[in-house]
Parts: C-alpha cells; structure tokens; sequence
C-alpha cells in the first residue's frame, strides 16, 4: 500500500551556467564574492496526492519529462520530499531500464547476490536459483558476465531476480521494454501474481497496450500533475493517446480489446 | 503545503461511483475530482498512512532494527565481497595471482630502494622487516579507505534496485581488503624469516592486532562512504591525506627513534613524539612489528633500564650514520629515561581507535542511509 500526500519534489541544480568547474569560478566562490554557482530550482513533482491499495497495479503514463520516473523514486525513497510525504508499507523496489547489478559478475553470481540482499538465506537463494534462471530465459549466458547480455537479457534477469521475493511496493521504470513478446506475457503473469499477493505493482510504461494489459488503475501524468487517473484504464489511455495527437486505437465496443496489435508505443 | 487542515481531494480509484472520477486538462493543480474513501472524509492523508501502519518512504530506520537488518545480510556481504574480489582480477592474465603478487612487487620495490640503494636504517637493527611490515600494514588501511571511498558510487545500480542495509556494501569491501592482507600476511612471514626474525610465541599477537586495525578499518570505511557519496572533491582530495598520513605514521622510520636523535625536530619538540606515535595507523603498525619482530622487542627503549652512557653511544652512532657493531645495534633499548609509551599503552590505543572508529564511522553513514541512492 502506498500513500501520497501532496507529494512536492524540487531538484536542485548547481551552476547551470555551464562553468561550475573553472577555475575563475571556484576562486570568486571562495573569495565570497559569489554563491554557489546559480542554483536552478526544477519543480519536477507538483502537489500530487493518491492512495494505492494492495492489489493495485497502477500504471503511470505522460510525455517525457512529465516526472513519471520521480515520483517512482519518490516512493521508493530515492529522492527526499520538499513538501508532502510518501507513505509505504515496507520498502518499495524499483527496477529502471539502466539498473544493471553488477555489470562484470557473472549472471550466476548476479542472481545470488541479489537473493541475498533482498535478506534472503543462503538455502532460500539456492532453492529460487534454478527457477529465476529459468523465467528469466537467458540460458547458457548465466555462466558469462552481465556486461556481455542484450539489453532485454539484463531486464530479463533482473526482473527475474526481483520478482522472486515478494515485494510489497514494486516499482518498474521502463524495465519491461526491451523484454521480448514472450517474457512480456511471464512478467505479466508474474506481476499479477504479485497483487494477487497483496502487493502493489506500479508500471512506468510508453507501451500503452502493456499498461491496459497489466493494469488495473492508470495515472496521467503531465508537468508534475495528475491530469487523470482512475481505474477507467482504457478510458484515460484513449484520451492520453488522443491529447498527444496520436491516431484512435480500435476497439472492441463490448470488451474494449484493441483490434489490431499496435507496433512499438504510441507517444 | 503537507498538513492540509480539510481532507485533500484524493484522487481514489473511481470503486462504487465511477462517474465521479474526471478530467481536466493538462497543467492544472490536482485535475481531476477524487471520490473520498468513507474513512477518509474526515482525516488528512498522512493521518490515514500512519493508521494504517505506513511509514514515509525516506525515513531512515531505527538503529537496532537497522542492525538486525546488516546482520541478517552477513552472507550478502561475504558473497559481495567474494564476488567482487573474483571480477577485480578476471581482466588481468595472470588473474588471483595478483593478490599474492602486488604486495611481493611492492616488498621487491622497498628492498631495492631502501634495502640496497638508500640504506637509511637510522638505527633500526633489521631494517628491511622494519619497512616491510610497515608498508604492508599501513597499506591495509589505506586500501579500505581509497576502496570505500568510491563504494556508493560504484553500487548505485544496485542500491537503487534493492532494499538492504547500504552499510552492507563498506563492509563489504572492508572484507575484500582484509583478504589481501591475509595473503599478504603470508608473503610478510616468509619476508621476515628471511631477514632471520625467529619464530616465538608473540607472533599469536599478529591476530589481535589485525582484528582491531580490521574494526578500526570498517569504522574509517563507513566514513569514507558516506564522504565519498556525497563531497565530490573528497577522490581528489585522497591521495594527498593518505600520503600524508604514511609520512607521519613512522612507516618508513621509527618516531620513536627519531625522537631520541639529538638535534633533531623531533628531540627539541619532545611532546610531537607520542603524538605521532598514538595515531592509529602507527598504533597498528607498532602492534604488528612488536608481535614478529624479535628485533623491535629487544630494541624497543624501555625494554632496558635506563643507561646514560649506552644510551649515548647509540645516539651518537646513529646521528652519524656510523655502524654500530652487533653488540650495541640493540642499545637504543637503554634509552627510556622518564615515562614513555610502551606496548601496553599502543594496545590500549589500539582498542580505543578501534572502539571510537566504529562507533562514530557507523553513526556517520547510518544518519545518510536513505541519501545514498539520489547521485
């Protein structure tokens, strides 16, 4: 469950002039004759408030630099809130496009440590070895470094190893995308698994038929703010997809199944 | 702003009356009507959260749960450490040698330049041993802190994807180093019987001595953690402390000794002597020499009653460069007149680093613990 409460996240930007480093700067800094650089204050996350259930699996959708991937950072307890707070049961994990474990270790040694460090034991690790190498799908190339995987390979195993403990906050930035049709439908059922169990699952996704697949609830967000949200999945999609100037998905008038597969994402 | 006095608009899951939930457009505060949950109509949300057992997400957790949390990673941290130990060498041909290999470069290293070209022994009767343990030991230390200085950098991946205690990771590489000391321990012992050191009882004391230096290590490692993740300038600041610190630490002389040669800074400013001898990386080194060093236990001023007249000839022999002849080369024992610090007080420093590096290097990092993630 997750609660968040009029959520207000700033970045702080040193010396956006470009000329932090030099030396003139860094003299006139120490001199007193100058602060700081110019601190450029970005106002990423304006004011949002939602409660997430267990159960949940809320996608979050939006243009680029809407602050889809901060509020997800935001709740898993990455960035600090300038206003507001974020609320959770137990700690949240998240799972980004570029976060790669450790990129010169073996998947093997991957897949133990990250048991491990998830507070597992030595004897749980073992026993959910043999099975999370095999919903990842990466076969012969557990025995070889990270840094040799495809890009779909290393989510895979990472998604892999998160998913096989139970989390009570997941969040997956992206991590899903670079997946293949068939590990898409395991993380599917993998994370519907996950709310069945009483967890709640949030997807930052540009594939808009993966979040009306997988969700139950979707969050539009834009400049900060919710424009939209609620458990009308299709409903917001369709009108996120028809504000962003993209072509109308064709619909199934009773059950609202797209009727041909859409290619890629549609933003 | 996050203690609303009226119940904010919460924007709920439509439920039982989807038609309440609805739009506005893009750029408008809180867009959207919420349908209230019937047991939130009359209390604000971090109320609610709190009811409900939720904790805010970037709150850092109580000290002994956060204990209890690091203890129950100790096969992650020994795993880590393998793990890393393992991928550090597999680029290099010559792989896992290595770790037996750098600390034989380095005693190779010494021995040509001050063992054969600069022979410096200031009145040290076995120099090279003397030097050797000193660098092998200080370098201990030194590695755990350049190491862990880059931990959180390096681990960002992997602290942003999971929950665990982030102290898990310096202690961690704090084991990956005690490892190349245990190996170069070993290529230390064959060192020292060279140089005729015996074999006696005292170097049991090797394994308390390194244990402390090994906690005093994960104190300093936590320190340098955090200062790392968070002080950019700390990396390039580093190579100057450390540096520093070996010149001072009495690796390559002995404080001690300088202290007692005559005209020196070191004599004319009596008080700068223990000083230097009590900071911890001369405390470790001192430990270490004493337990297998047969040389430095007989030469050690104090471990003789005090005699003015051998006392002097030693002084005058060692200000000189002269070679004392093998009788006198232990004479600088004679030389403790009042109180000074012998092996007893270097333990008692050595448990009080030890003791003091921990307790405020974990305190250190534990108050940063949920800012490690943000780079």
């Amino acid at each position: 469950m997750v609660v968040v409460d009029d959520l207000n996240i700033v970045y702080k930007v040193y010396g956006s002039g470009g000329d932090r480093g030099s030396a003139a700067t860094v003299l006139l800094r120490a001199l007193g004759r100058k602060t700081r650089g110019n601190i450029r204050e970005v106002h990423a996350i304006r004011g949002i408030s939602f409660i997430a259930y267990r159960g949940d699996a809320i996608g979050v959708i939006g243009r680029n630099g809407s602050g889809k991937s901060t509020l997800l950072r935001a709740i898993a307890g990455l960035l600090p809130p300038e206003a507001g707070n974020v609320y959770t049961t137990g700690g949240a994990s998240l799972l980004g496009v570029n976060a790669a474990l450790l990129d010169d270790l073996t998947g093997e040694r991957n897949v133990v440590l990250g048991c491990l460090a998830m507070g597992m034991t030595k004897q749980e690790a073992r026993a959910k070895f043999q099975s999370i190498v095999e919903f990842s799908g990466v076969g012969d190339f557990i025995n070889l470094p990270m840094k040799t995987y495809s890009s779909g390979m290393g989510s895979r195993l990472r998604f892999a190893i998160a998913a096989a403990k139970h989390h009570e906050v997941l969040l997956i930035d992206e991590a899903l995308a670079t997946g293949d049709a068939e590990f898409r439908v395991r993380s599917h059922n993998r994370i519907n698994e996950l709310r069945a169990a009483a967890g709640t699952v949030f997807l930052v996704a540009h594939n808009l038929e993966e979040v009306e697949l997988t969700c139950n609830r979707v969050i539009w967000m834009d400049r900060g703010q919710i424009v939209m949200q609620g458990d009308d999945v299709i409903g917001i999609v369709d009108k996120y997809i028809d504000a962003s100037g993209g072509i109308p998905v064709e619909r199934d008038p009773v059950t609202g199944k797209r009727l041909h597969r859409a290619v890629g994402g549609e933003s | 702003m996050s203690d609303p006095k009226v119940p904010l608009p919460t924007l709920l899951s439509g439920g039982d009356d989807p038609g309440a939930v609805r739009i506005a457009g893009p750029g408008q505060l809180q867009a959207g009507v919420a349908v209230m949950s019937p047991d939130l109509a009359s209390e604000p949300l971090g109320d609610y959260a709190l009811r409900h057992g939720l904790r805010p997400s970037a709150e850092r957790p109580p000290v002994f749960t956060y204990l209890g949390e690091l203890w129950r990673r100790r096969h992650f941290i020994l795993a880590f450490a393998t793990a890393r130990n393992i991928a550090m060498y597999t680029e290099a041909k010559l792989g896992q040698i290595w770790q037996v290999l750098t600390p034989l470069l380095n005693a190779g290293v010494y021995f040509l330049i001050f063992g054969l070209l600069v022979p410096i022994n200031r009145g040290i009767p076995n120099y090279l041993a003397f030097l050797v343990t000193g660098v092998f030991v200080f370098n201990f230390t030194q590695r755990c802190f350049i190491s862990t200085s880059s931990v959180v950098t390096e681990s960002l991946p992997l602290i942003r994807a999971l929950q665990f205690p982030r102290a898990a990771l310096p202690l961690a590489y704090v084991m990956i180093e005690l490892e190349q000391m245990a190996l170069a321990m070993a290529v230390l012992v064959v060192i020292v019987l060279a140089t005729g050191e015996p074999v006696t009882w005292y170097w049991l004391l090797v394994i308390p001595a390194l244990l402390l230096q090994t906690i005093f290590n994960i104190g300093i490692g936590l320190f340098a953690a955090r200062l790392g993740a968070q002080v950019n300038d700390f990396s390039q600041l580093l190579p100057f402390l450390m540096r520093t610190w070996l010149y001072l630490s009495g690796v390559l002389f002995s404080i001690q000794n300088l202290g007692l040669i005559k005209n020196s800074f070191l004599a004319s400013h009596q008080w700068v002597v223990p000083v230097l001898q009590v900071n911890p990386a001369a405390v470790y080194i001192t430990l270490v020499r004493n337990a297998i060093m047969a040389t430095e236990r007989l030469s050690a001023p104090g471990s003789r009653p005090y005699d003015a007249a051998k006392c002097s000839v030693w002084q005058d022999a060692v200000r000189h460069g002269a070679n004392l002849p093998a009788s006198q080369q232990y004479d600088s024992a004679y030389c403790a007149a009042s109180a000074h610090v012998t092996i007893l007080h270097f333990w008692y420093f050595g448990i009080g680093w030890a003791a003091l590096a921990l307790v405020v290097g974990f305190f250190f990092f534990w108050r940063a613990e949920t800012r490690y993630g943000r780079g």
